[in-house]
């Protein structure tokens, strides 16, 4: 028998998007094959990853992780420009989590401010993330949309609940929208539909199909992707061509495995190496599946991760 | 490739003698097709037809068995390429690398930490499956002493016998061939004197050559060579080779029914780094590879790919669930407390397992909502005021406690309210969020 290659053609291609500005943009997507098969498709862009900081100071994170960030975590100023400088973050992800009403309920005004002084503090990309509260985020959302213009930040998350404002603060100040559904690729579909019909160019969405952690509904948010990715390549689906966005680090460091220390559970081993292998299978699988922009928060995670993603390019 | 039940007609004796239970050769084929029924029906098939029928029976992937008894691994058997079209049939082993140029101390150290490797999650019993000898000083009594020590101290672990040299592997085997090991590997140099060894000690064999096109074809000549229990290497070392290889290696075989590259992959991740190690591992599981070898298996470590293993090889359209029922947790009495949850398995696994930690022993009620887990059956209107109070009504629970009390997950406080309507008389307590939380909430109740 006589072998050949057995090579796909395919049909469609991932909306190619870039943000941030001045010489440090980000480009994502463009594909048009699967996840990192060259040989059958072109694939200019490797997936880029964004580093986690928060608007106060992360109690609510497991002790190995507010220990790497010791010292800087205290204002989100520091803690970006340490990432930065000093961690070499190709991007930054702020999450606004002071805003949540169970949280210290911050105003919108309070939440532009911090938005406003990281923008000035930093070089690289930004993502803009609310506390995924449907109400606080429409109005958190749209004040710091406004302190963003001319920065071609990202910003998210917009929901079914709420993507009507968000939308329109996004394309009022020119950002690029992250439009999230619950791990359903109709609801995926449809909301990117919805954003279209507003008016907004598919072309400046990323799609949050909702991520979830190793050991903990990991499986659905992958086969979720990698269908996703089937209908925007081999179906050429062009609701589904925005490039994915995975939230990795705030669904990986609240879990079990990534908290409980080794002395609590020895047959677990290192407490360390266990949250950031955890964190590292978690963004792998999400690459696999065909996410482009990945979220994370360990630094060591994040280093071995670019590490495989060189490897793949 | 699945014949039609025309093509299948065509190999029959086309008598109709009815022999087989059906009027017609064709009614026969027709339900041959359908999977309906077995060639051996018919007493006059000839050998031909068995054979080609057979072969186009066949899984795509062949499967192959490495070691025996109860901790033997299964590989290949695999349909699909993506796992929402189909469950993932056969998972990927994990075998660690023991080089014989240990130390007889750090060589029983390692083969140790394979046999203390079992963890307990979701209900399944999970660890590293196989053990590499590797026969690194490429010398030959080392490598027999090496093979020795590790059967004696885990006879029952499936091995890889490691070596460039074919009468070291000769040497080598004589003490495990009544155990099925794998060969590594078969070379387009020796491959006809590795046949041989691997057919005398009915072991399975691994090929190898660099890339995809040089491998279908020494897989084919090693075939004729006699020898069919295959496993496969590309010779893919870098994460992007592993990734295209192994695509283009299972969608020969799946898509193109291309027999030459119709067995598992074995893919070696072994690094400096163990979360580079870590991270090209992951791509093996996720992507093709049947056995990953590791070079340390540190507990985090198997933790991790175990649990990432068991993800990917679910069952997409069932999610893993437990029976409904009322289960106890230690030795409950008429006073313990009664807890409720879903029967996913993953939520009944953690709760019952905090529960157990607490040592209090409680009773667990489990309601089928259709294995979900709490807040999505909540969301799904499967976990609700009155499927609860229905449930707990008809578990018959009553009758096992002496107080009406519940304890419903803290993600649903909200329906306590409805929950004391529906369930007369009944005390309704919000118990925590997280699991994780449990045992301090239980044993803070007891000490109340
Ligand atoms: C995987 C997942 C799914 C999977 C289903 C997985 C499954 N078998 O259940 C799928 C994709 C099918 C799905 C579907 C939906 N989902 Co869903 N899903 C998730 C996800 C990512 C993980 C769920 C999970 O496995 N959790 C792990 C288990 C172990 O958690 P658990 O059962 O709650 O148990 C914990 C606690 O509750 C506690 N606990 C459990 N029992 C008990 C008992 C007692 C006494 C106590 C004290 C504590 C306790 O201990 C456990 C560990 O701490 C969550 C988001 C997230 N990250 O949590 C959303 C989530 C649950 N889903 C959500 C929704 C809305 C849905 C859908 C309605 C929407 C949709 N996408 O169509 C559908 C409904 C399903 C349907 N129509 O059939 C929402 C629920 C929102 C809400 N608050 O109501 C969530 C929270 C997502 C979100 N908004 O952030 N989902
Ligand atoms: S037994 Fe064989 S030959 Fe006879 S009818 Fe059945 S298929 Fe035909």
């Amino acid at each position: 028998m006589s072998y050949v290659v057995p090579k796909e053609t395919y049909s469609g291609k991932v909306y190619t998007l870039q943000f941030g500005s001045g010489n440090k943009t980000i480009t994502v997507g463009g594909e048009n094959a699967l996840p990192f098969l060259t040989f059958e498709g072109v694939i200019p862009h490797k997936p880029a990853i964004a580093i986690e900081i928060q608007d106060t100071p992360p109690a609510d994170w497991p002790e190995t992780l507010q220990k790497v960030f010791e010292g800087v975590s205290g204002d989100p100023i520091g803690w970006a420009k340490y990432c930065q400088d000093t961690l070499k973050a190709e991007a930054i992800a702020l999450r606004l989590i002071s805003t949540h009403p169970d949280r210290e309920n911050r105003s919108p005004g309070e939440a532009a401010k911090t938005v406003k002084d990281v923008l000035d503090a930093i070089t690289v990309p930004l993502i803009i993330l609310g506390s995924n509260h449907v109400e606080k985020d429409s109005q958190v959302l749209v004040a710091t949309a406004e302190v963003a213009k001319g920065k071609n930040s990202v910003i998210g998350k917009a929901q079914e609940g709420n993507y009507k404002t968000i939308a329109a603060a996004a394309m009022a100040n020119d950002l690029k929208l992250i439009a999230m559904s619950e791990l359903d690729i109709n609801l995926c579909k449809q909301l990117n539909i919805l954003l279209s019909q507003l008016g907004f160019d598919k072309e400046k969405i990323l799609t949050d199909p909702m991520c979830s952690a190793l050991g903990y509904g990991l499986e659905y948010t992958y086969s979720v992707m990698e269908r996703i990715r089937a209908a925007a390549i081999t179906q050429n689906d062009p609701t589904m061509q925005p490039p994915i966005i995975a939230d990795i680090g705030m669904y990986v460091w609240k879990i079990k495995e990534t908290v409980v220390s080794e002395v609590e559970l020895p047959h677990w081993g290192s407490t360390v190496e266990r949250g950031i292998a955890w964190e590292v299978i978690t963004a792998v699988s999400m690459i696999m599946a065909g996410a482009e922009l990945l979220i994370m928060r360990h630094p060591k995670a994040v280093e071995g991760v670019k590490k495989v993603i060189e490897e793949l390019a | 490739m699945a014949l039609s039940g025309v093509e299948i007609f065509k190999l029959l004796p086309k008598t109709n003698c009815k022999k087989c239970g059906f009027p017609t050769c064709l009614a026969f084929a027709m339900k041959l097709a359908q999977r309906q029924a077995s060639l051996d029906a018919c007493p006059d098939v000839s050998e031909e037809a068995k054979r080609i029928l057979g072969e186009a029976s066949a899984p795509p992937i062949k499967a192959i068995a490495i070691g025996n008894g109860e901790k033997a691994v299964k590989l290949g058997e695999e349909t699909v390429l993506f796992r929402h079209e189909k469950k993932f049939v056969n998972p990927c082993a994990f075998a660690l690398s023991i080089k014989d140029t240990l130390s007889s101390e750090e060589l029983k150290n390692k083969v140790k930490a394979v046999l203390d490797s079992e963890i307990e999650r979701v209900g399944q019993r999970l660890r590293a499956d196989m053990i590499l000898a590797d026969n690194e000083s490429g010398d030959s009594g080392k490598f027999e002493s090496a093979v020795k020590q590790i059967i004696q101290d885990a006879p029952n672990i499936p091995l890889i016998l490691k070596s460039q040299s074919p009468s070291n592997i000769e040497t080598a085997i004589k003490y495990c061939s009544d155990k099925r090991p794998l060969i590594y590997t078969a070379t387009n140099d020796n491959y006809e004197v590795m046949a041989k060894i691997a057919r005398d000690n009915n072991a399975v064999l691994c090929v190898y050559a660099e890339g995809t096109e040089a491998l279908s074809s020494l897989a084919e000549k090693v075939k004729s060579a006699g020898m069919d229990d295959i496993i496969l290497d590309s010779g893919a070392r870098k994460a992007k080779d592993m990734l295209e290889h192994y695509t283009q290696i299972r969608r020969a075989a799946i898509k193109k029914s291309f027999k030459p590259l119709g067995y598992p992959v074995i893919s070696f991740a072994e690094r400096e780094d163990p979360m580079h190690e870590i991270a090209l591992a992951s791509i093996g599981v996720t992507k093709y590879a049947s056995i990953i070898v590791l070079s340390s298996i540190e507990k985090w470590k198997m933790l991790a790919l175990l649990t990432q293993r068991q993800n990917i090889y679910t069952d997409p359209q069932v999610p893993m669930q437990v029976e409904q029922k009322i289960y106890k947790v230690g030795e409950p009495t008429q006073k313990s407390p009664l807890l409720i949850t879903t029967n996913f398995s993953l939520t009944y696994f953690i709760v019952q397992g905090e529960v157990e930690n607490s040592k209090v022993p409680s009773w667990l009620a489990v309601m089928d909502v259709e294995g979900l887990s709490v807040l999505t059956a909540w969301a799904a209107g499967k976990f609700t005021a009155s499927k609860i109070s229905e449930f707990i009504k008809e578990s018959g629970v009553e009758k096992n406690i002496a107080h009406k009390e519940l304890i419903i997950p803290g993600y649903v406080a909200i329906l306590s309210g409805a929950l004391e309507d529906k369930l007369e008389g009944w005390k309704i307590t919000v118990g925590p969020r997280e699991a994780n939380a449990l045992p301090s909430f239980l044993k803070a109740r007891t000490t109340n």
